[in-house]
């Protein structure tokens, strides 16, 4: 199952997942996150620039059948975005944690890196959740 | 939750079921969009068997269906099939349904599953005086075979013609091995039939079906497919678009308001003498934005409707959606805002369906 929550990832309760490098956090939604959406046909995300305030909600996704905040998991800048996200929201459903990347983000303070999980518990979390 | 009888298929296909209505239903098999393609392209599978059928028999069926829908039953002929509405007093809907005549003692309505129970009580309740009204929905089983492959598949695979079948008439033949009445109906803007068995036979049918599908390019379809098909053929979904606090009139469904001595006659005259307050029209997104169901219409920005059903229109590739707003604005080519979660997006008001099948 490591492929699908990949071990150099960090994750969040609601579901995106954070690679860290240094300063700079690349985020996007994470493979149950995307099982759950379905088809993905439009991503609304933040320009260049915007600040994000952690566990605020940062953009939307909808999918054929529902629409889904994403939240940020992290205080910080944006520093890019994925814009062919635009045009191919489909690289989500394709390749979540590769091409489906959405945005940058150059972190404002590392402790906030602290309170994310690893991929195994993140796994745990959400064998916790499907049992609730 | 309750099951149909093809639940267990539905599992080993590795459908994702969810909870409609209380029955435990398959949303999606291999993903909206593809099986949404699969029957504008090819031909779809669906499992419907937790519609409800109800049957009317006795010398005064028809008289006691009549008193019940709003369409003109006397129409019906043998094998006959029509799409209706059924009112409150109020002409507020009950439901949407379709009434198939066996002969004029014997009629079937075919009603939506969450309105079963609600359905056959209102039937008893108003005219089971004048003949037995029979809720046969546990025993009986329902497929959908729909798109452009649907009636050469059904066809390979039936002991009779059903292929000269004309739209809304049905008939018994023997398809896959199983006893079925062959209704040439559906809910998705394709061609096909509807196909009715006795619920322990059913699961044979979708077998036989699914083996013979293969070189006809059949899928099994969920009921998120379900959704944008009927959406995009403009098809109105009970509990969205339709509900008690609306009539037939508002909803567009005027032209089956054509029968005598129904249940709402009087209310719905009067609406149509007075004007009436809403109409529900077809929009589609001019602007980035998905709309949904219970979404503002705003106009002047002010809030003067609700969107009811809303989504990607997958073939017609824009956002599509429905919803009711005040006559003046339901002129095609009306802009409208839509209040998308906060955020403002245009949509044009457009007539007719938003995809229609060739020939």
């Amino acid at each position: 199952m490591s492929t699908d929550y990949p071990n150099d990832l960090r994750y969040t309760k609601e579901h995106e997942w954070a690679r860290v490098d240094g300063k700079i956090i690349t985020v996007g939604i994470t493979k149950f996150a995307v099982e759950s959406l379905g088809d993905i046909t439009q991503v609304d995300l933040p320009k260049e620039g915007e600040e994000l305030k952690k566990d605020a909600v940062f953009g939307t996704v909808e999918s054929v059948k529902a629409v889904s905040d994403l939240f940020a998991p992290v205080s910080g800048k944006v520093v890019k975005v994925n814009d062919p996200l635009g045009d191919s929201p489909e690289y989500i459903n394709e390749d979540c944690y590769d091409e489906g990347w959405m945005v940058q983000v150059e972190v404002k303070d590392v402790k906030d890196l602290d309170a994310l999980m690893n991929a195994e518990q993140y796994q745990a979390y959400l064998k916790e959740q499907e049992s609730h | 939750m309750k099951q149909t009888p093809l639940y267990g298929r539905h599992q080993a296909l590795g459908a994702k079921i969810i909870d409609f209505g209380g029955w435990a239903m398959p949303v999606q098999y291999s993903g909206i969009l593809d099986e949404h393609k699969t029957v504008r392209q090819a031909a779809g599978i669906f499992d419907v068997s937790h519609m409800g059928e109800v049957w009317f028999r006795g010398p005064r069926a028809a008289e006691a269906v009549q008193k019940l829908v709003t369409n003109d039953v006397g129409k019906l002929v043998d094998g006959g099939a029509m799409y209706s509405c059924a009112c409150r007093p109020t002409g507020g809907i009950v439901d949407d349904l379709i009434v198939y005549r066996t002969d004029g003692q014997s009629y079937l309505i075919v009603v939506n599953a969450s309105n079963v129970d609600k359905d056959f009580g209102w039937f008893r309740e108003q005219a089971g005086a004048l003949c037995d009204i029979i809720n046969m929905s546990d025993e009986t089983g329902l497929l959908a075979v729909q798109g452009p492959n649907a009636v050469a598949l059904v066809q390979s695979i039936s002991d009779r013609p059903v292929e000269d079948l004309k739209s809304f008439t049905y008939r018994e033949a023997t398809i896959g091995g199983v006893k079925t009445q062959v209704a040439r109906t559906g809910y998705t803007g394709e061609d096909g039939f509807e196909l009715f068995t006795p619920a322990n036979e059913t699961a044979k049918q979708w077998d036989a079906l699914l083996d013979a599908g293969a070189k006809f390019g059949l899928k099994p379809i969920g009921l998120g497919a379900r959704d944008t098909l009927r959406l995009e053929a403009k098809l109105s979904l009970y509990g969205n678009d339709l509900d008690e606090e609306h009539t037939p009139h508002e909803a567009g469904l005027s032209w089956v308001v054509k029968g005598k001595g129904f249940i709402g006659e009087a209310a719905l005259q009067k609406q149509k003498a007075e004007g009436l307050p809403r109409k529900l029209v077809g929009f589609v997104m001019k602007e980035r934005g998905t709309a949904r169901h219970g979404y503002p219409i705003v106009d002047g920005g002010k809030p003067v409707g609700v969107v009811t059903s809303g989504s990607l229109g997958p073939t017609v590739g824009v956002n599509i959606g429905l919803g009711y707003v005040p006559p003046a604005l339901a002129q095609p080519g009306t802009r409208l805002q839509i209040d998308c979660r906060g955020k403002s997006a245009a949509a044009e008001v457009v007539q007719g369906a938003f995809y229609k099948r060739h020939s």
